[in-house]
């Protein structure tokens, strides 16, 4: 088997706040091979993003960070700014929900691709500015030599996620992190931008890792999905099989909670997810769940294989998913 | 037939726009809202779909007349309040109230949401039993009679959208401008708002404007179904006959780019990527507004503004080639006319 792209073991972030310890990631196992789409689904505060954020090493002081997060098989964790560095970029990228704070205001879009380029390769002028152009063309902006020497305000919202994925693909890196990319898009654009990603990792062999919370965008581009909760991960599975047959409570409830073609009535999860500074004991989901019983609030559920899933819950087997009666 | 609750006829809204280009005072005019008609029945929702800046906001603000019309007539109760003075309109904000998108945003943080709650009710003079009418509000949208003493901060998303809801209540309206009130909630919390505004619509035959961005709730939620662009209606009709067979070319094409929540549905169906960006409504196109980036624009699109009438497939559409196919073939059709001209999907 082909060693995996991004490797996390057991990864946990906890922030240090004058209320206390919150325990944003409690534990995260997960392997993205290469070249393959893997979506990261959970509501607000379910821990995708700091996940993620961690594992690029752009969390702030204050978080604590344990466990093993590996890019190509090195270390990120604790790892020197100068080693961050050349993996950052290089073997892993990431974009956002916000292009616009993510780019730099005062600098031509051009030369902010070229400064990616020049971090991780040594190119003459002339052709890291055509490599740039290149790269815009890639991402299918149109007039990418005009473009280039636009300054960010002067892109459509669009045109600015384009020009951010130009910038994270310079280097031709093995993993993509995609965190909520087209969130704030209207749909058509939306459309676009995922036909961008798709593109990519067809003709570039990069792996995505798209974190979202919209179900239908899972659906269209990841090969496996992993449902997080509480900064746990719930359950991970092959993307058919989660929407056929989910196996765990939380991805049931989820399923249910959107509008689909022949629904008549959404059927909502009660109450709100826990607060991270003390979560409940056990199964984080249990006080939702309407399946839980106490043994559900003793131990914290460890991931199990089950049908074609793998699933954290105590009650698995013994539970029958689907509408309530 | 019933009598229609709300009678929007030819309903425009301009801004304008004042700046300066050197010495030069320049002054541009904003179409946000041009020649909008539609009618809504008592009990019915009217979900208004399209992408930011089709005027979606600023149309149901005008029709709560909030913002003054630029031109048009809204009907209510066969009433003209276009044009009405200020007294007038306060009662009849009685009957038409409004929820935001945003729930932090529309409640006071510094009063008690049983304060928030009643406010409707001081504003019009109501006299009475105000703590047992929140009471019974609070309950109404599910929540507990005694949440009127807390404050906005101590509730989470869903439920301040719920107190929104309550507030807007309060008068007993019939009619309700729902405004992206789901947009920033969790799937897991929206539908049970979502259940809430149906549950409350067949318990009071109210009426709704449902604005929204997400296709798949408004399909859910609406009996009628209005597709905005750049300013104008592009296409009317029954909500299941428009997700099922739209004959407007950005009605398709909208609707293609939503995701389904289905990896087999969603890998399987034809897409039809809609390229270029949505043009400016300061320089509007000439003719259909539609056409710089309609795959089946022809000369007369760019002479002719088509109007919003039934061209024979039901329901009205602004579009001189309507086409309501088979739909897997037509958009077939139009995705390969799109890859023959075009550098990106």
């Amino acid at each position: 088997m082909v060693d995996p792209v991004l490797s996390l073991r057991d990864l946990r972030v906890t922030f240090n706040t004058p209320n206390g310890d919150v325990l944003a990631v409690r534990g995260i196992d997960l392997d993205v091979h290469p070249g393959e789409a893997v979506g990261i689904v959970g509501e607000s505060g379910s821990g995708k993003t700091v996940t993620f954020l961690a594992t690029m090493g752009l969390l702030p002081k204050r978080a604590a960070i344990t466990g093993s997060a590996r890019v190509m098989g090195t270390e990120v964790v604790r790892a020197s700014r100068k080693a961050l560095n050349k993996v950052r970029g290089q073997q892993i990228s990431m974009i956002f929900q916000d292009p616009l704070s993510a780019l730099n205001p005062v600098h031509r879009v051009g030369d902010q691709i070229v400064e990616m380029l020049d971090a991780h390769q040594s190119l003459t002028r002339r052709a890291a500015e055509r490599r740039a152009v290149n790269l815009l063309d890639v991402v299918g902006i149109p007039q990418p030599d005009q473009r280039a020497r636009q300054y960010p305000h002067e892109f459509s919202g669009g045109m600015r996620q384009r020009a951010m994925i130009a910038i994270a693909i310079a280097n031709d890196p093995k993993v993509l992190i995609a965190d909520e990319p087209t969130t704030a898009l209207d749909v058509t654009v939306q459309a676009q931008i995922l036909d961008v990603l798709q593109r990519i990792r067809a003709e570039m062999g990069t792996a995505i890792v798209m974190i979202t919370h919209d179900l239908g965008v899972v659906a269209r581009i990841a090969d496996r999905v992993a449902v997080m909760y509480a900064g746990r991960v719930v359950e991970m599975a092959d993307v058919h099989s989660l929407y056929a047959q989910p196996t765990h409570p939380y991805t049931d409830g989820l399923l249910q909670s959107i509008p689909r073609i022949g629904l008549d009535r959404l059927v909502p999860i009660p109450g709100s997810p826990p607060n991270m500074l003390q979560p409940p004991p056990g199964c984080a989901f249990a006080p939702r769940c309407r399946f839980a019983e106490p043994v559900c609030r003793q131990a914290l559920p460890e991931l199990i294989p089950f049908r074609d899933s793998q699933t954290a819950c105590v009650r698995i087997g013994e539970i029958e998913l689907g509408v309530p009666v | 037939m019933t009598a229609p609750l709300l009678e929007v006829t030819d309903l425009t809204k301009e801004f304008v726009v004042r700046g300066s280009s050197g010495i030069m005072q320049t002054r541009a005019v904003v179409h946000a809202v041009s020649d909008v008609s539609f009618e809504l029945e008592p009990g019915q929702t009217l979900g208004l779909v399209g992408e930011s800046g089709s005027g979606k906001t600023t149309l149901g603000r005008c029709v709560l007349q909030l913002l003054e019309p630029t031109a048009g007539s809204i009907r209510f109760e066969g009433r003209e309040i276009v044009g009405l003075g200020r007294g007038e309109l306060r009662k009849l904000r009685r009957d038409m109230q409004i929820v935001f998108q945003d729930p932090q945003a529309s409640l006071d943080p510094r009063v008690t949401v049983g304060t928030s709650i009643s406010e409707p009710l001081r504003v019009q003079g109501i006299k009475g039993d105000h703590k047992s009418r929140v009471a019974e509000l609070l309950d109404v949208v599910g929540l507990s009679p005694d949440h009127a003493r807390r404050f906005p901060h101590e509730f989470s998303g869903g439920q301040r959208q719920r107190i929104g809801i309550a507030r807007a209540l309060s008068l007993d309206p019939k009619f309700m401008v729902l405004d992206e009130p789901v947009s920033a909630l969790d799937v897991s919390i929206q539908a049970g708002v979502i259940n809430l505004l149906q549950d409350l619509q067949s318990q009071l035959s109210l009426s709704y404007l449902f604005i929204a961005h997400d296709l798949s709730v408004v399909r859910h939620i609406s009996h009628q179904l209005a597709v905005m662009y750049l300013g104008r209606l592009v296409e009317v009709g029954p909500a299941e006959e428009l997700y099922t067979a739209a004959a407007h070319p950005y009605t398709q094409a909208l609707l293609s780019a939503v995701p389904e929540p289905d990896p087999i549905i969603e890998r399987e169906r034809l897409r039809l990527t809609l390229t270029g960006e949505v043009p400016s409504p300061i320089n509007l196109p000439s003719g259909c507004r539609f056409r710089t980036r309609c795959p089946k624009a022809q000369d007369r699109c760019a002479q002719e503004e088509p109007a919003l009438i039934d061209r024979g497939c039901g329901h009205p559409v602004a579009c001189h080639f309507p086409e309501t196919m088979a739909p897997e073939m037509d958009v077939a059709h139009v995705a390969a006319e799109i890859a023959g001209h075009d550098d990106l999907g």
